[in-house]
């Protein structure tokens, strides 16, 4: 299966091919034919959670191919542990927007759908390319079907709000080109090879000064579609003028794209740069955890309020992120995955209610439990998984992220906390003001109940929040080889004592008093340097 | 030096004689024709005119066609040919090939839609496609020229022959002031650049650059060659475009004939830019810290001038001028950095810039109706419902000006930047990131009025099988070289290997 990774990737692209083909004026094959292959592109990637062995930390199901030799660029695909988990989020979530957009769109059905499709190749390629030029187009590539997505099919101020995501997006990743640029020449002064190869990337070690500055350059074109506090400000906006699938992709795919390059690029391979930058980081995910949450609390419009609680989550994300420890960014891993399950949801629940009712004013519902309550049930667990409830998914990444974020400073956990504790304040109250009550607007009073296709793409999201809220053990163990390898570059700290302990048996209690989420372990799985994969954090205290 | 020419010289410039005979020969069929000339004249007179008109340009420019045809097959000899011919006055190189190819295909993509512009404009298409070729060949002696002289010559033939075409709408106002802008300020600026050229003759004794680049060598620094530099850089600078010497740029891209703006932006552009660097790294490596700096500045303020300029045009082809303006301040980098990355990303820029330039234009070209210009941005509201394959190609062509993936646009802008971070102008790429975000406002704009404003004002762009032709080989480039450059890559880097004498000059760090 050597092609295996390529034809995920190809697969939504050969649907757009074949929606361009098709005549316009048949929308409902052009529906058929984008939900086959949206539904095809995610059946072909589950066997990707067989494959993919986590007791290997190296990337796996590799392909090599030269594409432009004389710069040394290739075709270079592969997967880890942290990509394998996102192609997969990617693919079940490029489904269920395409499944959700069924009777949401009924303009231009041919170009939004092929839209989608492309998009989806990009994000889908951004997450296997180990070729950082690759990386950067597939990046790129996103741009364009998203700026039309929320231009064409938002609402009433998506010109604006489509061109400052775009700008927005574009002035980041064009000075992250720089810092790739950077590196590439700086690692041919060092080997004599052009390459753009990110697994030799990681083996570099840098001086510090360089590592700064291209820090500062990734920082720019990741922290951007984060989004970081003070770079946030496309976000409310894209998100609450895209069409619902638009929102659900981009809070729940694209907005990984950053955290997915920090741990993917600027932490492994500027392991003294991320170091150095951890005190702004840190600061700047704190800011955004306590500011977002507060503005959630004081939005009107149902959507804003979804966008800016993503703003809160996101950072918290980063800030477990770098705290620098195993527990910490296995925790921001699997928030990640849990934010595309719970926000996304909640963007879908948005959009039901919209393509009924043509507001998001959250004044204009209220009692709707009674009126739709699977709704209200769907509702209410979503909100539950955002809030971190335990039982649910929310609750093992907050619960990680806290603990990876209590070693490292007491004081950011006070903070982290306070994120934790807001979020409930203004999911509760979203909820309390929308579904309980009397329903005092008549205009409520005969909305439906979600139909049969609603529900089948609030289903795998659903049954996501329960396993991984109830037995998350699956998602860590293919986490840990990436931990590793991540924390082994940054924070070496962790190493040194993997020799004391064995590898392959049980989890030791040490293990699990270091890492929180090595008792999630059958077996400790070995690194590379066969060592086991779970670092004892006291031990290196 | 050159003391006259041996037979064999006659066999290595046989592209230019294929190109210069197959002029003459149009211009004798352009008599023999049996047709009225009286209907061109007349233009849009009654049906049987306009129609013996149509079949006219028709011939003529199948026959154009043939003659570039033919050039292009007398190119192959000489793929990899490296000498001094003409007693060292053109040499035959991949350098010269490389950019003889772009021009051959720029011009043959401008014949191909000018069929139905000249048709509309009722011009006389004789003297147009004569025209065009006769530019085409100053362009190739340009980008052979290794002697001062003949540089000139090469220049002056195509810079005239484009004083004719800019003005060749007769009845067009906006053609006729764009003309004279175009001659008035073409002549000054060449005079400037001749001083130029013989303070450098005077200072090194010689016209031929590989000499000159021996005289020079090791010399302290002449105050009066630093000025030669200063007035060989404005009269360049006047050429490609750059801050401040694009003044013309606008009002001349506006009022020409629309396939002449397309020729003119790109053909006259790259060769200027092949002139530009047989100069300054063959003849005058040894100043290079002088001409480095100007560059340097003339890059930045061209590419941040054109591209602010360009934010507020409501005339595509008016946007299309500062967008142009803009990239040859992008361009102008790989001459800043002045190695042979710098230069193999000059050409390969040069080549994916002719076609996406091009295609943009074939697309304005199409909207060209009677009674419709077709290159204010409202005309191009709701081009996607109206025009599906138009406002596609559009909107590619957009994306790659914009330098966006998986344009080629993007592959030429990335290695640029490249280049200039290779060499140590890290800042110099950081501005010309920053603008190439900027000019994407602009772009988009376009790509706004084309699918998210959907009332229909303008007209239906008229689809003709060369415009067809024209853009479909276009978009082909666009997005093959975007996806795919490979081979772009290697021929670009085997080709900036043979400027200069065995590599040598171009070694200057």
């Amino acid at each position: 299966m050597t092609h295996y990774l390529s034809l995920i990737l190809f697969t939504p692209l050969v649907g757009a091919c074949l929606l361009l083909v098709t005549p316009r004026e048949k929308e409902d094959a052009i529906r058929w034919i984008a939900n086959i292959f949206a539904g095809a592109g995610f059946a072909i990637s589950i066997p990707l959670w067989y494959w993919f062995n986590p007791q290997n930390a190296d990337f796996q199901l590799v392909e090599r191919a030269p594409w432009i030799p004389s710069i040394g660029a290739e075709y270079f695909l592969g997967v880890d542990g942290l990509s394998t988990l996102l192609i997969l989020l990617t693919t079940l979530i490029g489904f269920i927007a395409v499944l959700s957009s069924w009777t949401a769109i009924t303009e231009r059905v041919k170009e939004y759908y092929t839209f989608l499709l492309v998009l989806q190749t990009g994000m889908l390629g951004a997450f296997m390319s180990l070729d950082f030029l690759l990386f950067f187009l597939f990046w790129e590539v996103m741009l364009v079907p998203m700026y039309f997505l929320i231009g064409i099919w938002g609402s009433a101020n998506r010109l604006y709000s489509a061109i400052k995501f775009f700008l927005y997006t574009l002035v980041g990743s064009v000075i992250m080109l720089l810092g790739i640029l950077a590196l590439y020449f700086y690692a041919h002064s060092v080997t004599g090879v052009y390459s753009f190869d990110v697994t030799a990337f990681q083996q570099l070690n840098l001086p510090v000064n360089l590592q700064w500055w291209i820090f500062l350059a990734f920082f720019l074109g990741f922290a951007v579609k984060v989004p970081m506090f003070p770079f946030h400000t496309w976000l409310p906006d894209a998100h609450t003028d895209a069409p619902t699938a638009g929102s659900v992709i981009l809070a729940a795919v694209m907005l990984k794209m950053g955290t997915y390059g920090f741990l993917r690029f600027s932490l492994p391979i500027l392991p003294d740069g991320t170091r150095a930058f951890v005190p702004l980081m840190a600061v700047l995910s704190i800011v955004g955890i306590v500011y977002g949450a507060l503005v959630a609390l004081a939005q009107k419009d149902w959507k804003r309020l979804v966008a800016y609680s993503s703003v809160s989550h996101m950072a918290m994300i980063m800030l477990g992120m770098f705290a620098l420890n195993p527990v910490g960014i296995t925790g921001s891993i699997v928030q990640q995955l849990n934010h595309g399950i719970s926000t996304g949801a909640l963007f879908l629940l948005v959009g039901v209610v919209y393509e009924r009712r043509h507001t998001r004013e959250i004044a204009e519902y209220g009692g709707l439990s009674k009126i739709m309550p699977v709704y209200a049930a769907i509702f209410l667990i979503m909100t539950m998984s955002s809030i971190g409830l335990p039982a649910l998914n929310g609750f093992i990444g907050e619960l990680l992220i806290l603990q990876g974020v209590f070693v490292a400073s007491r004081m950011w956990a006070l903070f982290a906390g306070s994120g934790v504790v807001l979020g409930a304040a203004y999911m509760l109250y979203l909820y309390q003001r929308t579904m309980f009550g009397k329903v005092e607007n008549p205009k409520n009073l005969h909305l439906l109940d979600i139909s049969h296709r609603e529900f089948a793409t609030f289903a795998p999201l659903l049954v996501l929040a329960v396993w991984i809220g109830l037995y998350p053990a699956p998602f860590l163990r293919r986490l840990d080889g990436s931990v590793q390898r991540i924390v082994a570059r940054v924070s070496p700290q962790y190493s040194p004592t993997y020799a004391a302990l064995g590898c392959g048996g049980a989890p030791t209690p040490q293990m699990i008093a270091a890492n929180g989420a090595a008792r999630f372990l059958q077996s400790v799985p070995c690194g590379p340097d066969g060592r086991p994969l779970v670092a004892a954090e006291s031990a290196a205290r | 030096m050159p003391a006259g020419l041996a037979i064999s010289d006659f066999y290595y410039i046989l592209p230019e004689l294929v190109i210069t005979g197959g002029a003459l020969l149009l211009l004798v069929a352009d008599v023999l024709l049996p047709v009225a000339r009286a209907a061109a004249a007349a233009g849009a007179g009654a049906d049987g005119l306009t129609e013996r008109h149509r079949r006219r340009t028709q011939i003529l420019s199948w026959i154009t066609l043939g003659v570039i045809g033919a050039t292009v097959l007398s190119l192959a000899p000489f793929a990899d040919t490296h000498v001094e011919v003409a007693g060292g006055l053109i040499a035959v190189d991949r350098f010269a090939l490389f950019f003889k190819v772009v021009f051959l295909a720029a011009a043959a993509l401008t014949v191909l839609m000018s069929t139905r512009y000249l048709e509309i404009e009722g011009a006389s298409p004789g003297e147009y496609y004569f025209l065009v070729l006769c530019a085409t060949l100053g362009m190739m002696v340009m980008a052979g020229g290794i002697d001062l002289v003949t540089i000139f010559i090469g220049l002056e033939t195509m810079a005239v022959s484009f004083y004719i075409l800019a003005g060749f709408i007769k009845p067009s106002q906006r053609s006729n002031e764009a003309a004279v802008t175009y001659f008035l300020l073409g002549a000054f600026s060449l005079g400037i650049l001749l001083y130029g050229m013989s303070l450098m003759y005077g200072l090194s004794g010689t016209t031929s650059l590989r000499t000159m680049a021996v005289a020079f060598a090791g010399q302290p620094r002449d105050p009066r060659l630093v000025l030669a530099v200063i007035l060989v850089v404005a009269g360049i600078g006047f050429k490609i475009g750059a801050v401040p010497f694009h003044m013309w740029a606008p009002d001349v891209y506006e009022g020409a004939p629309t396939p002449i703006t397309a020729y003119l932006s790109v053909g006259s552009k790259a060769a200027s830019f092949a002139m530009l660097l047989r100069i300054f790294l063959e003849g005058l490596p040894a100043t290079s810290a002088d001409w480095r700096l100007l560059f340097e500045v003339l890059s930045i303020v061209t590419m941040t001038v054109g591209n602010v300029a360009a934010l507020t045009q409501t005339n595509l082809k008016r946007m299309l001028a500062y967008s142009s303006i803009a990239h040859a301040g992008y361009v102008l980098m790989g001459v800043v950095a002045g190695t042979p990355r710098g230069v193999s990303a000059m050409l390969i820029y040069l080549l994916i810039y002719a076609f996406m330039q091009l295609g943009a234009f074939a697309v304005i070209v199409m909207m060209r109706r009677r009674d419709v210009v077709g290159d204010e941005l409202k005309d191009y509201s709701g081009l996607s419902a109206r025009n599906p394959l138009a406002a596609f190609a559009m909107l590619l062509f957009m994306l790659s000006l914009g330098g966006i993936p998986p344009t080629a646009g993007f592959m030429g802008k990335f290695w640029l930047f490249g280049a200039a971070i290779d060499a140590g102008y890290v800042w110099l790429a950081v501005i010309g990131v920053l603008n190439s975000a900027i000019s994407l406002y602009y772009y988009v704009r376009v790509v706004v009025f084309m699918y998210l404003k959907t009332e229909a004002i303008g007209s239906e762009p008229a689809f003709s099988a060369p415009l067809g032709v024209v853009v479909g080989v276009t978009l082909a480039a666009t997005i093959v070289l975007g996806v795919y450059p490979r081979l772009l890559f290697e021929a670009a880097e085997a080709s900036a290997r043979t400027l200069g004498v065995a590599g040598t000059a171009i070694a200057l760090k």
